[in-house]
Parts: structure tokens; C-alpha cells; sequence
């Protein structure tokens, strides 16, 4: 099943002298169940790509289709209220709200969602374990380490239950154990939950064990290879 | 997790420049309260030296007498007016008056005077005539004897136990003329008034001017002057023409333009004030704010609406204020009111200036609850306003320019 289909996306960003073609027509599907890395040189367009697809970021042209919905089409509440349903995100680091405790961060997506309060704590215990950090639920993002901040992003992420989850250079700050065992855990969450992920990287390791692999080069697909 | 619980959250994460935000606003609420205290003290107590020096809180006479205070303008005080005003709820006293000129002798010297009758018990609660009198004794009730202020004795060389002549024109004209044996002096603190008063009791004014039951103004009490204004409402209904009711203020309008005058000034001075505690606000949201772009830019990703995370932010701008706000009321209070207890003595010229004018050279400060509510209202006000700049931020955010930050 298709979850998002993307046709002749294109980004310019117009600086006071130069034109800038972040991504210059890009055209991919993304199936259900997708573990997806989108590589390519600084500068490539990556960040730019992702954002578009998340909603985060105005395309020049083109469309990004979810579930039949031309994301881009929706009036900016509705696009914010589209993302909350729809997008799990993981950013490169400082992803939490440093006000709030583990638990409360995770919670705070699905208290957005209006949520009720039992459903919130079963889910919130479920994927805190599920992502390691049972133990620290009640910690402030300040005394978690960064690889711990980001599981505790990626559990926030699912909370939400979003068709797929786009993550931005999620390693990009976490030494090699904790990104092992950062992708570890996004592929089992992957293999047995069937949860979609869309991520960025610079990391040779993480490429490996992508099962898609997107190559970006001056805002084109330069390779789309599937293992 | 509500708006208010991660505003409060927010509010201390970054404690040391939040408490030094509060701490300009509570030095700033402590000394606005200070000086509005102080004001507020002073006109209290200039009001109540005037109203107690002369007018009383309020005054009815003929609407003809206020244009032209001669003895044919006079009154009749009637039971039913006089019933009617004691029973109107908040007034505590009233005394009568009749006022006119004579011409005052002893032996060979004549000089013109003021004489003033008055209710010698019920005039002691409006302005404590008693109290000036430096020789001899105060009036008794139905008293035929009168009080000479003490330049007027000295000028026509009397003392207590002498007789001064009174001679002049009465009620529709008659003559009036008599004797009257003299009981004490009088020294007040103005000077006018020492030249030219004559004192005596009003039935036997009234007499003296042929002016029987007739009264140039009632003097009204009420225990405090924020009684005032719900019995000027009532007054003013129940007093029918020719008849008219006037309150201090209108009475005396000198005084009311200068408290004015000295208020707006004071107005000035907090708005100067307020403008320094309102930019160290500012500063700090600015700083607040651009400190946390990415964490804002990441909450809206993630789909916080615009508003929800407007609101929360406005909500910490206005605890920022209200919170110095309270610390700085409560702060104050023990300082308010160790000096309202204990008034600022003052000294030289200034002192002299009220002393003149029969006043103590004291600095009374108000511990009326507007003195301190209205800080509260002015800070909450101040970061409405300023909160305008995080509502705007939220509403404009761009959310890939944030996730760089
Ligand atoms: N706001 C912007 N204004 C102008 N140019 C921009 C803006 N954002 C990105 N660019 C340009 O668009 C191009 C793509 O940038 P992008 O951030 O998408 O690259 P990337 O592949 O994510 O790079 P990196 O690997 O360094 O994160 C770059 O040339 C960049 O300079
Ligand atoms: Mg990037």
C-alpha cells in the first residue's frame, strides 16, 4: 500500500542574488512498511526534501500525497492538525520540550491529540519500555544522555500512531554504540510493528542497514536502490 | 499539562534571570507604591485639614447665597431640612452657621469683622474651634459672650471680660446693634483669620441680625470621604431649590486643581518608572524567546497549533509580571504601613510652609487598597502589551528556519 507519493516536487529558495534549487523534481512513492535512507553530499537537499514531505517546509511546485490528501492543499491549521494524526518526527537532537519529564513529553503529542488519560499511560509505559528507558520515565531531558534523548523522540513519535515516521539525520549527534543501538531499535519497531521510516543520513553504518536507499545529489534522485 | 503548568515550568527553568526579571518589577512596584501612598496620604490629609479647617465635607445653602453672601441670601432652617439631611445614611454631624459683617468698637476704635455664629457643641466635630482659643473660655450653648481673634483684640485694645460694640445691618435691612461681653481670644495659624473673626453662638446671632431660625450654610460630616459621594447622590436628590448641596471639591476648587496639578505629575513619574521595569520585561522575553526557537520550532512540527503555543507563551510573559507584581505589593506593605503609623517629620522651609498654613510637617502615606491594586493592574497591562511579541512570534514562526536554529 502506498502511504506517500511524491510528484515533481521542486524547491527554490530565492537569497537576495543567487537561486537556489534545493530539490529539483523529485518523483518517489513510499510503501507501508518502508525503512527508508535518503544519503547524499551536504547541500544535496535532504533536510529540504523531508521537510517538504512533512509539511514543514512550502514546495515551489509539485505535491506530496498521504493517504489521498495533497498535504500541501490544506490551510495551515489544518496542515499542523494533518501532521499531529499523520507524521511522526525525529530531528537531528534537542527534539524535547526540556520543561517536561520523559513521560510527559511522550504524553504531550497524544494530550494534543486529545487523548484520554488511560489510553496516554498504557501507551506511554508501552513504548518507553519498548524503546529501553522504563527506568526513566520521569527524567527531564537534561539528565538523558543524547542517544536516550533520541528513543525517547522516536517513542514520542509512535505515540501518536502516524502513518510513517520521518527522521532528519537522527544519528547525527550520538556516538556509534548509541546509534547501533538507535537503529536497532527503529528496525525491530520496524520489522514487528510494521511502523515506516523515512530518514536521512550521513552515517555508512545506518545506510547498511537501510532496506531502501535514496541518493540525492544538487536536489536529484540519483539512485533509488531497494535490498 | 495544561497552558499554565508548562508556562509555570518555563517560567523557572532559566530561574536566576527570572527572578531577576521579578526583582525589577518588585523594586519597581515598591517604589511606585511608596510614592503613590505618599500622595495619596498627603491629599487625604490636605482634604482633611481643609475640610476640617473650614468647609466641612459639605455645605447646603440658598443657590442665592453662593452668588452674592449677604444676609438677605440666608435660609431657614427647617425641622424637615434639618431632618432630612440627619437622616440621609453616611452623615455623621451637622452645624449650622450664620455668617455677616459688622462693625466692631471699644471705646474710640472701630474696624470691620467677620462674625461667624456658629452651634458651639456641634461645630467642635466640624472644625475644633476650641482648640484656638488662647485666653478665656469657649462659647457655651445659648452663650451671649463672643471669641475675638487676637489681632482684632489687640487692635481695639480689649481683653476677655470687656464688652466690644457691635454695630451693622441686619436681616431686611434693620439695624443691628449690641453689646457683648467678650469670654475668650482666639489665635488661629492664618493670619486673615486673626485679623477679622468674631465668634459667637448662633442663637444669639441670629438674634443680633434679627435673622431669627435663618442660617447662611449647613455644614455636613461623614465619617470617611469615600462616604462622601453616596451621600452628595442622596443630598442632592432630597435638596429641592432654592436650596443647593456643594461638596468640598466644589467648595473649594483651588485645592482640587492643585491635587490635580500634582497627580499628573506623579502620573509622569510612574510612567517613567514603569517604562524601565516594562523594558527589563521586554528584554527578557526578546532573550526567552530567541533562546528557545528550535524547542518552539520542533512543538509546532510536531503539531502543536499556533494559538495553543501563543498562549502559553503570553501566559508566561503575564506571570513574569504578576508574580514580581505580588512579591513587590506584599513587599511593600510592611513599609506602608510602618510609615503610615509612624509619618515622615519634615523640616525646614517645607515644614514652615505647613505650619503656616495650620497644618502638622508631617508626610502621612494612604493605605488605601487602590495604592496598591492599581500596580497590579499597571504590570498586567504592561505585559499584555509586551506579551503581544510572543503571540506575534508564534503566529509567524517559520518552522524550517526554526529547526536550524
Ligand atoms: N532557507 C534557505 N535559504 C536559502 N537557501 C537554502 C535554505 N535552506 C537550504 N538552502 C540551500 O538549499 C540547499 C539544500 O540544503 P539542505 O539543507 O536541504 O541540504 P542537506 O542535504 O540537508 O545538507 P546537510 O547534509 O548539510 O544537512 C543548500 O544549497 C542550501 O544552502
Ligand atoms: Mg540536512
Amino acid at each position: 500500500m502506498k502511504v506517500i507519493e511524491i510528484k515533481d516536487l521542486v524547491k527554490i529558495y530565492n537569497s537576495s542574488e543567487v537561486q537556489v534549487k534545493a530539490v529539483n523534481g523529485i518523483n518517489l512513492d513510499f510503501e507501508e512498511g518502508e525503512f527508508a535512507a535518503v544519503v547524499g553530499p551536504s547541500g544535496s537537499g535532504k533536510t529540504t526534501f523531508l521537510n517538504m514531505v512533512g509539511g514543514l517546509d512550502r514546495p515551489t511546485s509539485g505535491e506530496v500525497i498521504v493517504g489521498g490528501t495533497n498535504i500541501w492543499e490544506l490551510k495551515s491549521r489544518k496542515l499542523i492538525d494533518f501532521r499531529l494524526r499523520n507524521i511522526g518526527f525525529v530531528f537531528q537532537a534537542y527534539n524535547l520540550i526540556p520543561v517536561l519529564t520523559a513521560r510527559e513529553n511522550v504524553e504531550f503529542i497524544m494530550h494534543l491529540q486529545g487523548r484520554d488519560k488511560h489510553e496516554r499511560n498504557q501507551r506511554v509505559n508501552e513504548l518507553l519500555t519498548a524503546v529501553g528507558l522504563g527506568e526513566r520515565m520521569e527524567s527531564r531531558p537534561s539528565k538523558l544522555s543524547g542517544g536516550q534523548q533520541q528513543r525517547v523522540a522516536v517513542a514520542r513519535a509512535l505515540a501518536s500512531k502516524p502513518k510513517f515516521i520521518l527522521a532528519d539525520e537522527p544519528t547525527a549527534n550520538l556516538d556509534s554504540k548509541s546509534t547501533e543501538n538507535l537503529l536497532d531499535m527503529m528496525e525491530k519497531l520496524n520489522k514487528e510493528e510494521n511502523i515506516t521510516f523515512i530518514f536521512s543520513t550521513h552515517d555508512a553504518r545506518v545506510v547498511k542497514k537501510a532496506r531502501r536507499v535514496i541518493t540525492l545529489d544538487d536536489g536529484k534522485v540519483t539512485s533509488d536502490e531497494k535490498k | 499539562m495544561n497552558v499554565i503548568k508548562i508556562a509555570w515550568r518555563n517560567l523557572w527553568r532559566n530561574s536566576r534571570r527570572t527572578a531577576i526579571t521579578m526583582a525589577s518589577v518588585f523594586f519597581g512596584v515598591i517604589l511606585s507604591v511608596a510614592m503613590t501612598s505618599m500622595q495619596y496620604g498627603s491629599y487625604d490629609s490636605m482634604i482633611d485639614n481643609v475640610v476640617k479647617f473650614y468647609s466641612g465635607y459639605a455645605q447646603i445653602f440658598d443657590r442665592a447665597y453662593h452668588e452674592n453672601k449677604t444676609i438677605n441670601n440666608t435660609m431657614e432652617l427647617t425641622d424637615s431640612i434639618r431632618k432630612t439631611v440627619q437622616q440621609t445614611e453616611g452623615v455623621t454631624h451637622i452645624a449650622s452657621r450664620l455668617e455677616y459683617f459688622a462693625l466692631a468698637s471699644s471705646d474710640e476704635i472701630t474696624k470691620g469683622a467677620m462674625i461667624l455664629g456658629i452651634d458651639p457643641i456641634q461645630e467642635s466635630y466640624v472644625t475644633d474651634v476650641a482648640k484656638w482659643v488662647e485666653k478665656g473660655q469657649y462659647l457655651k450653648e445659648g452663650d451671649d459672650g463672643v471669641l475675638v481673634s487676637v489681632n482684632l483684640a489687640n487692635y481695639l485694645k480689649i481683653n476677655i471680660g470687656d464688652t466690644i460694640v457691635l454695630y451693622g445691618q441686619g436681616y431686611h435691612g434693620v439695624t443691628a446693634a449690641d453689646l457683648f461681653p467678650v469670654r475668650g481670644i482666639l489665635k488661629f495659624p492664618l493670619p486673615e483669620l486673626n485679623n477679622q473673626m468674631i465668634y459667637m453662638d448662633i442663637g444669639t446671632c441670629q438674634r443680633y441680625f434679627g435673622a431669627e431660625n435663618r442660617i447662611s450654610s449647613l455644614v455636613i460630616m461623614v465619617d470617611d470621604h469615600n462616604d462622601l459621594p453616596a451621600v452628595m447622590r442622596s443630598l442632592k436628590a432630597s435638596i429641592k431649590d432654592p436650596l443647593t448641596v456643594m461638596s468640598w471639591d466644589e467648595l473649594q476648587p483651588e485645592l482640587v486643581q492643585m491635587i490635580d496639578a500634582d497627580r499628573a505629575g506623579g502620573v509622569f513619574t510612574k510612567i517613567i518608572l514603569y517604562m524601565v521595569v516594562a523594558f527589563g520585561i521586554f528584554g527578557t522575553i526578546i532573550m526567552m524567546i530567541s533562546e528557545r526557537i528550535r524547542e518552539l520550532g520542533v512543538t509546532i512540527a510536531i503539531g502543536m497549533q499556533r494559538f495553543k503555543m501563543a498562549g502559553i507563551l503570553f501566559t508566561e510573559t503575564v506571570l513574569t509580571g504578576l508574580l514580581g507584581a505580588a512579591s513587590g505589593i506584599i513587599g511593600s506593605i510592611p513599609i506602608v504601613v510602618y510609615f503610615y503609623n509612624n509619618p515622615i517629620k519634615l523640616t525646614g522651609d517645607a515644614a514652615q510652609t505647613m505650619i503656616d498654613m495650620g497644618m502638622e510637617p508631617l508626610m502621612y502615606f494612604s493605605l488605601s487598597p487602590f495604592v496598591f491594586y492599581n500596580q497590579a493592574i499597571t504590570v498586567f497591562f504592561i505585559t499584555v502589551v509586551i506579551g503581544v511579541f510572543p503571540v506575534y512570534k508564534a503566529f509567524n514562526l517559520k518552522i524550517n528556519q526554526a529547526l536550524k536554529a
